[in-house]
């Protein structure tokens, strides 16, 4: 079975008594393992598909069956509860906590998912180690640079051993060198510890490290290919 | 859910990051707390020190004195117009079962000489029932006898400040003084009682028996005259129903008829007493309740404080949301950190009460005692105060959309 299947899914939102059709019914289905890119302009309803595919939206009608589980009709703690223990969030602005050491932060899903501390703090060790940030463990976000605190959130993101990792621009603030770096530590991660991920991005350069790439227009697949050429 | 620890020290984190600010929040809950604490400690001091009066005043107490007369259509005080008798008392004492004792009273100031020493004080003639009223022991010597009672004795008990006053530091006992040149013979000390709740000097007083001041030392104006009788009740309640059987009994033995006005005066002590100590307990009461206002307004400045600070981390509350933190978690949070947040001002809320009530009776004259209860009861307010003026901010932070929340700038 599919690791996340999505069935005729519709969102629609009431604005000044027009409804107005963002996803206009989506069906597709991902593997796990996969390295999926998806695309689209501004305003083709590309944040709407992220948003609902990671548990923080529900559709308004459409089956959404992630691992096994119907999602769309969960209640927000449910989400929160799917979302703390299937995904893993990596975003464009890194969004740590401030204030709080890098290991703190990695540990925070754990936290939230009744982890003991000491299983806590090793595996927040271990994760941070494979991102290659093990000295800056003690360090404050605004301590890092742009690409480590990118480093950080990606092992907040691997750390629950949560299945899927949803990456949304995770290299818009990054430059160049940066991003490469980024991209082949996710590369990394579905290569060889089978993590399955989701990008949102609108750079093809950044799009052409998966190995499929949808795009989305205006509330619809577009496009749905095997990506010929792999970075 | 998020252990207890964690939530702890999330919450002293976020305390700790706003410094000046926290401070300026648990100012109104420090202020609070410690107002509570003083004005409770006043309200118990004063309750305390009437306690402290009714003891040397004796429990269960009523007077009888003589009424007041008209002299040329100006009304004398009480006492003027002496008409009380020892054997009034006798027959109180013996014919209403409420009243256990019952002590005459004739007294009057005279000059008292010992050697080149003197003195004007109240010499008072009485008996030994006077003594057991009062609960007042000798520091040494003797009560009357028998003997000196019925045979009007020169001898003379004296109260700790007429020794001082006469003697200095010499043993007064089997010495001799002249109280209106009559030589007495000293035959004993009372302990010394202090000063009474109205400032008067309770050990500036002789006695004498009553005896000896109805026939040589104070005039009377008939036979076995007294001017007041002290009398003891059985218990508090009986002071109340024995107060008109008296007032019948001494109209009977007065033999004032339907018409006549009482020739006496009697006063309940007890209730006067009760009065002053229930008024203070309103006191009490009522200077807690206005401190608790300052209380509960310290507890809507960390309501504000906490809606800013919701409003001010909603990027913080998505990150946590989409992490997996379900609303009961950001519920916790905020509403420790208000906690947490008020306790820290109760614990210093406390420090500030209790170094205030030491600066009040030490300064001032209020008497000012704290107890435990007066300092658990508002530090246990505090901590309610902050759970219940954080939970609004705290479910308000809980219904935030992590969609939206996210996307806070």
């Amino acid at each position: 079975m599919s690791l996340i299947e999505l069935h005729n899914i519709k969102k629609s939102y009431k604005l000044d008594g027009f409804d107005l059709r963002i996803l206009k019914g989506i069906n597709l289905s991902i593997e796990k393992g996969e390295f999926v890119a998806i695309m689209g302009p501004s305003g083709s309803g590309k944040s709407t598909l992220m948003n609902i595919l990671g548990c923080l939206d529900t559709p308004s009608s459409g089956n959404y069956i992630l691992d096994g589980q119907n999602i769309e009709k969960l209640t927000p703690d449910e989400l929160a509860h799917i979302r703390n223990q299937k995904i893993g969030f990596v975003f464009q602005g890194f969004n740590l906590l401030p204030r709080t050491t890098a290991i703190e932060n990695v540990e925070l899903p754990m936290v939230y998912a009744s982890v003991k501390e000491e299983v806590r703090k090793s595996k927040a060790k271990e994760a941070l180690e494979k991102v290659g940030l093990k000295s800056r463990m003690y360090h404050l976000p605004n301590q890092l640079s742009g690409g480590q605190q990118q480093r950080v959130a990606i092992a907040r993101a691997i750390v629950n051993e949560a299945p899927l990792i949803f990456a949304d621009e995770p290299t818009g603030n990054l430059d160049t060198k940066m991003s490469v770096e980024i991209m082949k530590l996710f590369t990394e991660l579905n290569k060889e510890m089978g993590r399955t991920i989701i990008l949102v991005t609108h750079e093809e350069d950044i799009a052409a490290y998966a190995d499929r790439i949808i795009k989305i227009v205006d509330g619809e697949i577009n496009s749905d290919i095997k990506n010929p050429q792999v970075k | 859910m998020i252990d207890a620890k964690t939530t702890f020290s999330i919450a002293l984190r976020a305390i700790k990051a706003n410094k000046s600010r926290s401070v300026l929040t648990s100012l109104g809950i420090i202020i609070g707390v410690a107002a509570v604490i003083i004005m409770l400690a006043i309200g118990n001091g004063a309750q305390l020190s009437i306690q402290e009066d009714m003891k040397t005043m004796g429990s269960n107490i009523l007077t009888v004195r003589s009424g007041t007369s008209t002299s040329g259509g100006k009304r004398m005080g009480h006492g003027t117009q002496p008409s009380m008798k020892a054997s009034d008392g006798d027959a109180i004492q013996e014919r209403i079962k409420e009243i256990y004792l019952a002590a005459p009273l004739l007294n009057d100031t005279a000059q008292l000489v010992h050697g080149n020493a003197n003195w004007s004080t109240s010499v008072t003639g009485t008996d030994n029932r006077y003594f057991q009223i009062k609960e007042w022991n000798l520091a040494y010597g003797r009560f009357f006898s028998v003997t000196d009672l019925k045979n009007a004795a020169k001898v003379v008990i004296l109260g700790s400040t007429v020794v001082g006053e006469l003697f200095g530091d010499m043993d007064p006992l089997g010495k001799t003084i002249r109280i209106k040149g009559i030589p007495f013979t000293v035959i004993g000390v009372l302990e010394t009682r202090g000063l009474s709740s109205n400032g008067s000097d309770q050990d500036d007083i002789v006695y004498i028996p009553l005896s000896t001041a109805q026939k040589k030392v104070i005039g009377i104006a008939f036979p076995d005259m007294v001017k007041s009788i002290t009398l003891q009740a059985v218990d508090a309640q009986s002071t109340y129903t024995a107060e008109a059987k008296i007032r019948t009994l001494l109209r009977q033995r007065h033999n004032l008829g339907n018409h006549k006005e009482d020739d006496f005066v009697i006063r309940n002590l007890t209730q006067m007493m009760e009065m002053r100590e229930n008024s203070s307990k309103v006191l009490t009461i009522l200077l807690g309740s206005i401190a608790s206002i300052s209380l509960l307004v310290g507890g809507i400045g960390i309501m504000n404080i906490m809606l800013v600070s919701v409003t001010e981390r909603t990027r913080e509350i998505g990150i946590r949301m989409a992490i997996g933190a379900k609303s009961w978690d950001i519920r916790l949070q905020f509403l420790t950190e208000a906690l947490v947040l008020s306790l820290i001002g109760g614990f210093i809320g406390v420090v500030c009460g209790l170094s205030g009530v030491w600066v009040v009776s030490h300064f001032s004259s209020f008497k000012a005692v704290v107890s435990l209860n007066y300092i658990i009861l508002p530090f246990t307010f505090s901590g309610m105060v902050g759970l219940f003026f954080g939970f609004y901010p705290a479910y308000k932070a809980s219904l935030l959309n992590p969609i939206t929340a996210l996307r806070y700038e």
